[in-house]
């Protein structure tokens, strides 16, 4: 596959078959991103390339060229969880803000694909950095107030892991958008129950999340965010709870790794690359996508 | 050795709330958090003024830091307010990546910076937020020495497209430099020329500066006098051009010495220029409860300390 610098918004409405497709596509580039340069963050964004996929291909309203920080009139997206880079990227690339070429610099010297999302490169569709964790929510709520004071009617998304709503700073938040009435903020928690040291409920003891938000006073969303119908599903119920003098959050149920079979189910694929025969064992279970590995 | 006259004594953060309530009528895209301390960062006016620009964050500094930074994407021009030690140590992380390194146009304003916030003691006189601060790739770091120029800061620094760190203070002092001047970011401003010795001073320390100027006058000590209110960018030009002429050095500060202006300007003679130094500043060591001029001069930041400084290093001039 060439290079395609997409030049206009892409707003078509696709078929969940479509959205798979561009999946599997996304999935291939994890895996090779990943394996080529032995390390990176597989199990989160395999788990969480379907939503990417469904809020760039299909939910978002966005321009990916040209680039503009300030968004405005777009939905906006932050990522909370910045190591699953990789995910981000892929999607970036295949929705037009930068060469899919580009994803074979990940994370090598000189790349504007840093391991960790940053803005200090000049990544076109990347509006702040992240990676350490939990500080996602709060720069979504202010992105989100910017936008209501902007008379600007569209809305912002952010995805954090589950593991790091363990951060403080996300109940700061949690508190300050139900305050503030920041109804035009949709988080969405990447439910996969996994962390670095193993189960959340091991680890941290996440419990009840819909209970806990909204005890806070979010209107919470629940949902499959490996299946199409529904996923999509969740989301239209997520995007249609917005405006309503209330934050809205949609717990998202993933499985770490989703699409490869062997790195699911367990958190040992967190933060490990493939080797060789592993990454063929991937490529081999996940078929080719739209259109083509970079 | 110059005069500088004044007619009244302000504190530095009603600097800050006079220009960020100007700010408010002047700058659309100004927008105001603050962590539950609108009354000591002097933010009222500009709450009252405008209501739907002016965001009560609560006591939630790390919140704060990433609501100012997402404010931003948008156009916004977010102005942060609250105690200088909860606008740096508390929130670091949140700084260093949602901010400095986001390269994000946030202005963090911060009060009641070092010994003289005074009874309430060391967990809230922080005195190495310069240090940190500086350390931040792309942070311009600045710290007035009076109500009129911390009120031309705050107004400059809107102008100025990136990170920022406002420090100020909480007591009354003399305000003593024009009311009308133009504040240029990264310029240092020769306040006295002399030739004797190069006194660089920063914040509070600029006025004991005077002070100590008038006392070595009358030992026949003529000093050369640098306001330095912005220490990063660091007019290197400037510093080094006075300590050229005048052979030895001293700084002052509000400030551990470790991180702070002296520290700034010991790197640069070191390697540009090296000439016997002597810093007036907090030796490593945390503050405590009293009145501001107890503890001023109790850890050795008064006038005569900078007096002592002078001697010292007139000493070793060679």
């Amino acid at each position: 596959m060439t290079d395609t610098t997409a030049k206009t918004v892409e707003k078509p409405e696709k078929s969940i078959e479509e959205l798979q497709h561009i999946a599997t596509q996304v999935r291939r580039d994890i895996v090779r991103m990943v394996h080529a340069v032995n390390s990176g963050h597989p199990g989160g964004s395999l788990g969480c390339t379907d939503l990417l996929v469904a809020l760039y291909f299909k939910v978002m309203k966005h321009t990916p060229e040209p680039f503009d920080m300030d968004g405005k009139d777009q939905d906006l997206f932050f990522l909370s969880n910045g190591h699953i880079s990789a995910a981000l990227y892929s999607v970036l690339a295949r929705s037009g803000y930068f060469p899919i070429s580009e994803l074979a610099t990940f994370r090598k010297l000189d790349s504007r694909l840093q391991g960790h999302p940053t803005t200090h490169e000049g990544l076109p569709g990347i509006r702040i950095a992240s990676g350490s964790l939990g500080q996602g929510l709060s720069v979504a709520c202010g992105a989100a107030q910017a936008k209501k004071l902007n008379g600007d009617k569209q809305r912002v998304f952010v995805l954090m892991g589950d593991g790091e709503l363990e951060e403080g700073q996300n109940w700061e938040a949690a508190m300050y958008a139900a305050h503030h009435k920041i109804d035009n903020l949709i988080g969405i928690v990447d439910r996969n129950g996994q962390q670095i040291d193993g189960p959340t409920e091991v680890v941290g003891g996440l419990g009840d999340l819909r209970a806990k938000f909204e005890a806070f006073g979010w209107h919470v969303v629940e949902g499959d965010g490996n299946h199409y119908d529904a996923l999509l599903m969740a989301l239209e119920n997520a995007v249609a709870a917005a405006g309503k003098a209330r934050p809205v959050m949609f717990i998202m149920d993933t499985k770490m790794g989703f699409g490869v079979d062997f790195m699911m189910d367990g958190h040992k694929w967190h933060g490990v690359a493939p080797n060789d025969a592993q990454l063929a064992t991937a490529l081999d279970e996940l078929k080719t996508g739209t259109e083509g590995d970079y | 050795m110059k005069d500088f006259p004044f007619t009244e004594s302000k504190d530095t953060r009603s600097g800050f709330g006079a220009g960020l309530a100007e700010l408010g009528k002047t700058n659309p895209n100004v927008v105001a958090l603050c962590a539950d301390l609108t009354g000591s960062l002097k933010m009222d006016a500009f709450k009252k003024e405008f209501p739907d620009r002016f965001f009560q964050v609560g006591i939630a500094e790390a919140n704060m830091m990433g609501v100012a930074a997402g404010l931003t994407i948008g156009g916004k021009i977010p102005f942060t307010g609250t105690f200088a030690n909860f606008s740096t140590g508390r929130v670091y992380d949140q700084i260093r990546q949602s901010i400095a390194y986001s390269g994000k146009n946030v202005k963090i304003c911060a009060s009641h910076a070092g010994l003289t916030l005074g009874e309430d003691g060391a967990t809230h006189q922080i005195l190495e937020d310069l240090g940190m601060m500086k350390m931040l790739p792309g942070m311009t770091v600045i710290n007035p020495c009076d109500y009129n120029q911390t009120k031309a800061a705050t107004l400059a620094i809107a102008d100025y497209e990136g990170p920022v760190y406002l420090r100020f203070g909480r007591p009354v002092v003399p305000n003593f430099t024009p009311a009308d001047q133009k504040f240029e970011i990264g310029k240092a401003w020769l306040m006295n020329e002399g030739t004797d010795v190069s006194i660089f001073a920063t914040g509070h320390l600029v006025w004991k500066a005077v002070l100590a100027g008038k006392l070595l006058a009358e030992k026949g000590i003529n000093a050369e006098i640098i306001n330095i209110h912005t220490i990063k960018p660091l007019d290197a030009e400037a510093i080094l051009a006075s300590a050229r002429k005048t052979r030895c050095v001293v700084t002052a500060e509000e400030h551990q010495m470790n991180g702070g202006l002296g520290d700034s300007i010991a790197q640069l003679l070191a390697c540009e220029e090296p000439l016997p130094l002597e810093m007036v500043a907090v030796h490593d060591s945390f503050g405590e409860s009293g009145t501001p001029d107890q503890l001023m001069e109790k850890y050795g930041l008064m006038e005569a300390d900078i007096v002592r400084g002078v001697e010292a290093v007139m000493k070793r001039k060679k």
